[in-house]
């Protein structure tokens, strides 16, 4: 008992999202070991690439991770979540197949800038929710409400009304794979975004600052902080998050659809953040919590598919399974517990002293 | 002579200036759609369409301003109302009685918010995130009942839901001469009987002022010997049954269940609460501010309607911007104020 209590203090944060991955993976390999085969198959461009359950999780998780990622640096340092970002990647899929529309052929020049110009569209809107709460001091799901009503209907607007889609192969190998390379692109996206996050918080102070400013802003103010900047930062760096994201989505598919692209995906985001042991109110956070967050919901959502519950009805199992887990994870509990276990241990103590008497 | 004039301003709180300044711009906007678009704004009966397609989102968005007040959320809301619907609907066809499926919907209602109550203030686990998982079991739940549409066949049912209150005063004469009365559903009734409800809640009853209390500064209500959680407790109970309610109201106006049934209601009613002027941090905000912010939100949807601008996209871009506008309008007032007391 005393190792796996040493095993949980040194794991901090990360002790629920670790927990949870392990407890899914125990249920699975109960369930049907067959769950983890993972096997090389022919897709239809004829390329030989990774398939099975675990690929099919950690690909349909990508953008989830990309979004979870700017998510909890928009917690850490604002206090609340952003309810957009659904909407927001609607948005930026929309501008992303606008200009790829525009011309006659797609080439790489034409993604590339088609991809500049939905990161620049989704940094506008992140600008514009940033400075709602920076500014203008509005809670951010209020202020993000706002998006959440109308972006939707924007992202149709500038589709005119209609679902395009594009067909090229270098859309395919963006949502799918690239010839030669058996992993799914949308995986390598994660990793290069990740380390991306890695690299500007080893290299610069971003990372304090963020803290400092979520955990009391008016502090960091007085200590020189520009804690409006570092909000309206935050509000930036997840619109790029959004538009990657958004456009892994389009290429997935190859066309873009308003209503259905990346839908809910705000919940499940803030789940993701909230999973992996980050504050929702606001400071210290770890991002490889909430990209193991992610992960677990969508491994949470593919076991479920691979129980025969339908897409529908996933909702009901995934809401027990959060209860469960945020349960375990309160702090009163936590502390419940503990005295439960002491005063377990010295009725223990108590008895041996009674027997040696 | 300085003095009086701070003295008759200072009443004059947070809450009240939000509400004054809903209402005075719901008139404003209803009587410039009066002048410039006409038609079916003239006749009372539009304001009453308002009402009869709105009064489950009425009920909710009450419900919605408590716990606000208290400085909570709850997105639940509009799932437990599509569970509710979901479920009385299929007990009444499998030849239920009527007042059991009354009680069946205030029971669904008051179990969510017994565990969202429990969860949030004795486990201390963030509103949002056990009323997000609320939201998803009550969706999932509506789902695994029917996922087909269910209409109501029950003939006792049919007859309750075809009452409808008809003020002939404020009917006007059609076109053949006949005087179309101005027609209202009990559902409305039910909404201004919890407006009311709730109004005197949060203004003269104990419970009321001790939930503005928690809203504004947990720690001193604490201190002023109120018990913060069990007051947590009962903002998110009341929310619940109100969510019951606001689902039989809303199966009583569509006669039928659906998965889909009030799908984005839960931001609907955020939004009309904030229009209302319940501020999120909660301590501020008031029931009839919310009942003027649905109504409100209505009549930009109407407005937009009517104006001619038939693109689909357009009644979500206006309401948007009007939530923008209210938002903004809202946070400078308030600054300007804070800025003044100091």
């Amino acid at each position: 008992m005393d190792t796996k209590k040493k095993f949980n203090l040194s794991l901090g944060q990360l002790t629920i999202p670790i927990i949870a991955i392990l407890i899914l993976v125990v249920f699975n390999l109960i369930r049907d070991p067959s769950f983890f085969s993972i096997g090389i198959t022919q897709n239809n461009d004829g390329n030989s690439v990774l398939s099975g359950n675990l690929i099919t999780v950690i690909n349909g998780a990508s953008e989830l991770a990309i979004l979870a990622m700017g998510m909890t640096l928009v917690t850490a340092a604002c206090g609340g979540q952003d309810i957009s970002v659904g909407a927001a990647a609607a948005i930026a899929g929309s501008a992303f197949v606008k200009i790829l529309k525009s011309g006659d052929s797609i080439s790489v020049g034409t993604v590339i800038l088609a991809f500049l110009f939905a990161c620049v569209v989704a940094m506008i809107f992140g600008a514009f929710n940033g400075t709602l709460v920076a500014v203008f001091k509005i809670q951010p799901m209020i202020a993000t409400l706002i998006l959440y009503t109308c972006g939707r209907s924007i992202a149709y607007w500038i589709n005119g009304g209609a679902t395009p889609t594009v067909q090229s192969s270098i859309i395919t190998a963006i949502g799918g794979f690239i010839p030669g390379i058996p992993v799914p692109t949308p995986v390598l996206i994660v990793v290069i975004v990740a380390i991306i996050f890695k690299l500007v918080f080893h290299f610069t102070s971003l990372e304090i600052l963020t803290q400092s400013v979520g955990i009391n802003g008016s502090a960091a103010r007085l200590n020189g902080i520009n804690s409006t900047f570092i909000k309206l930062l935050s509000f930036i760096v997840l619109g790029v998050c959004v538009a990657v994201a958004g456009c892994i989505g389009v290429s997935r598919l190859g066309l873009i659809n308003h209503e259905t692209l990346l839908i809910d995906i705000e919940m499940d985001t803030i789940l993701a953040v909230a999973i992996g042991g980050n504050n929702l109110g606001g400071g210290k956070f770890k991002i490889s919590g909430s990209i193991i967050g992610a992960y677990v919901i969508q491994m949470l959502t593919i076991t479920l598919y691979a129980m025969k519950v339908s897409s529908t009805d996933v909702k009901a199992y995934k809401a027990i399974v959060i209860i469960l887990l945020v349960v375990i994870g309160s702090p009163v509990v936590k502390a419940k517990f503990e005295k439960l276990m002491t005063k377990l241990r010295s009725g223990k103590a108590k008895e041996t002293v009674k027997g040696a008497e | 002579m300085n003095n009086i004039v701070e003295k008759r301003r200072e009443p004059l709180s947070d809450t009240k200036l939000l509400m004054t300044i809903t209402i005075s711009i719901f008139i404003v906007m209803y009587l410039l759609a009066m002048g410039l678009l006409g038609g079916g704004f003239l006749h009372p009966q539009q304001i009453f369409d308002m009402l009869n397609d709105n009064a489950s989102l009425i009920i909710v968005s009450c419900g919605l301003t408590i716990v606000m007040i208290g400085g909570g959320i709850d997105i639940s809301v509009g799932a437990v109302t599509s569970l509710v619907v979901m479920s009385c609907v299929l007990y009444l066809n499998n030849g239920g009685n009527i007042f059991v499926a009354v009680l069946l919907a205030l029971g669904i209602g008051l179990a969510f918010g017994l565990v969202h109550g429990y969860l949030i203030s004795y486990l201390e686990i963030q509103p949002f995130i056990v009323t997000l998982a609320g939201m998803f079991f009550a969706r999932g739940m509506t789902t695994i009942l029917s996922v087909n549409p269910q209409k109501v066949t029950h003939e006792g049912f049919a007859a309750l839901r075809d009452i409808k209150i008809e003020i002939s005063w404020l009917g006007y004469t059609a076109k053949n001469g006949n005087l179309v009365p101005a027609r209202m559903e009990l559902g409305v009734v039910i909404a201004f009987i919890c407006v009311i409800a709730v109004f005197i809640l949060l203004k003269y009853l104990r419970l009321g002022r001790c939930f503005y209390a928690m809203g504004g500064n947990q720690q001193s209500a604490l201190m002023l010997g109120i018990n913060v959680k069990r007051t947590r407790f009962i903002s998110y109970v009341l929310s619940g049954c109100l969510s019951g309610i606001s689902g039989f109201v809303f199966m009583m106006h569509t006669g039928a269940g659906n998965a889909t049934n009030a799908a984005g209601m839960e931001m609907n009613a955020i939004a009309a609460a904030i229009i209302g002027g319940t501020l999120l941090t909660g301590g501020v905000g008031n029931v009839i501010g919310t009942f003027f912010g649905v109504m409100t939100l209505t009549t930009i949807k109407k407005i937009v309607v009517s104006s001619g601008l038939n693109d689909p996209w357009w009644q979500n871009i206006t309401t948007g911007g009007m939530l923008c506008f209210f938002i903004l309008l809202q946070s400078v007032v308030l600054s300007r104020r804070n800025g003044k007391k100091k």
